[in-house]
């Protein structure tokens, strides 16, 4: 989907930060409760990973970024957690405002509704009967596809031209099971692009490679 | 939806105690669970997996070469699987060619071998342009190429997950495959940096 989530190229970010080795795994305690917590809400609310980094993507600036990494899966959790009605919009506001002391009316607990879609096998990976429409080395387009929707087609590739680099095995689709909308599993190709293709003649000379789903890609001349 | 955007700000440690407050209380989540997970990837499932894969790689032709082939198995073979692991690719960083892996609309990362990403890998400044200005982007952060490398960047924006298996060091010749283990950083399994020899 456009929007924030969609880095690859954007500007006004700043600089990159050296690496440090010694970074803890959560710098605070509750990170790592709001890791967990994801984890576990995903099952809770009968989602699955597809449909958490939906979520992630539709939190809205403030959301995405304010509270850091475990701040937007905090946010993005919370949104799958009212979409299966297992949370009422702004019960955990509710709920931390009485932590702290203030004495404010939580939300009643809403009736659930979640999907009625359950995975046809553990993980993404499937098996497709079909072979592969592409092979390695030919040349292949990355459509101009700008779906409101859930997509793992990051905008600066879309439009650019490319070339087979690896046929990986075929997984599920997210942009449908993100939807509880079927799997259709698809072959995925790690796809190479030139740097001048993607950036323009003054691009620093290097090549980036791409997962693209079968559906995702045309050929190109 | 604007969590965040209401008028009082909420900080996100109470916003995390009281999401976890609501599911303990209905038994929707089991609290032993979830410190499980948290304690699994505190201590269990980091960088320190993959440093064994690599070690091994670099002593052992056989592993090596299984490794380049099929990432998964070779890495399963050291007892190493699960979550964000399920399809495991190795590319490996030579004199000449130089892997760097991102995930561009997330933070997609080969859990299994090197645990949570830390902060840099997270951050909008390297998730944006390292796709863009690769060169520009490593040398702020310490690694500076030679112009003759070739750079590959691996965008992560599936379910493979990318594994670089760096150069080994010059004069590491006469160390062990456990000798080796502690010298093999993640920031060099992501292809930020480069190993050093002790």
């Amino acid at each position: 989907m456009d929007g924030v989530a969609d880095m690859g190229g954007t500007r006004g970010w700043g600089s990159a930060h050296p690496p440090k080795g010694d970074e803890p795994v959560f710098a605070e305690p509750w990170q790592g409760r709001a890791f967990a917590l994801t984890l576990l809400s995903t099952r809770v609310s009968g989602r699955n990973i597809d449909a958490f980094r939906h979520a992630l993507e539709r939190l809205d600036r403030a959301a995405y970024l304010d509270d850091g990494y475990y701040g937007r899966w905090l946010n993005a959790t919370e949104l799958m957690l009212t979409d299966s009605a297992i949370l009422a919009p702004g019960a955990i506001n509710a709920r931390a405002r009485n932590l702290r002391g203030e004495d404010v009316a939580e939300p009643p607990i809403p009736e659930p509704v979640r999907p009625d879609y359950a995975p046809t096998a553990a993980g993404s990976l499937r098996m497709v009967d079909t072979p592969p429409v592409f092979a390695v080395g030919q040349r292949v387009r990355a459509r101009n596809l700008s779906q409101p929707g859930p997509t793992r087609l990051p905008g600066y590739v879309r439009g650019h031209a490319g070339v087979i680099d690896l046929i990986q095995p075929a997984a599920v689709l997210p942009d449908t099971n993100a939807h509880f909308q079927g799997e259709n599993p698809q072959y995925v190709y790690s796809v190479q692009f030139a740097s001048r293709e993607l950036w323009g003649p003054d691009a620093e000379p290097f090549a980036v490679t791409v997962e693209l789903f079968e559906s995702y890609l045309e050929w190109a001349s | 939806m604007t969590t965040s955007g209401s008028a009082e700000r909420i900080s996100p440690a109470l916003r995390t105690e009281a999401l976890e407050q609501l599911l303990t209380e209905r038994g929707l989540i089991d609290p032993t669970a979830m410190n499980e997970i948290i304690s699994d990837y505190e201590t269990n499932v980091g960088p320190l997996n993959g440093a064994k894969v690599v070690a091994k790689a670099w002593t052992d032709p056989q592993y090596r070469r299984r490794l380049l082939e099929d990432g998964t198995a070779a890495i399963k073979e050291l007892g190493f699987s699960g979550r964000q692991g399920e399809h495991i690719v190795a590319v490996e960083n030579t004199a000449t060619t130089h892997n760097v892996v991102v995930c561009t609309l997330c933070s997609c990362y080969p859990w299994p071998v090197l645990g949570l990403p830390p902060s840099w890998y997270k951050d909008p400044a390297y998730r944006s342009r390292i796709v863009r200005e690769p060169r520009t982007v490593l040398a702020e952060m310490g690694l500076e190429l030679a112009d003759e490398v070739q750079i590959i960047v691996r965008d992560s924006t599936s379910e493979v997950r990318w594994l670089v298996l760096p150069e080994r060091p010059a004069g590491t010749e006469h160390l062990s495959e456990k000798d080796l283990v502690p010298l093999v950083t993640r920031d060099a399994m992501v292809g930020v940096a480069k190993v050093e020899a002790p």
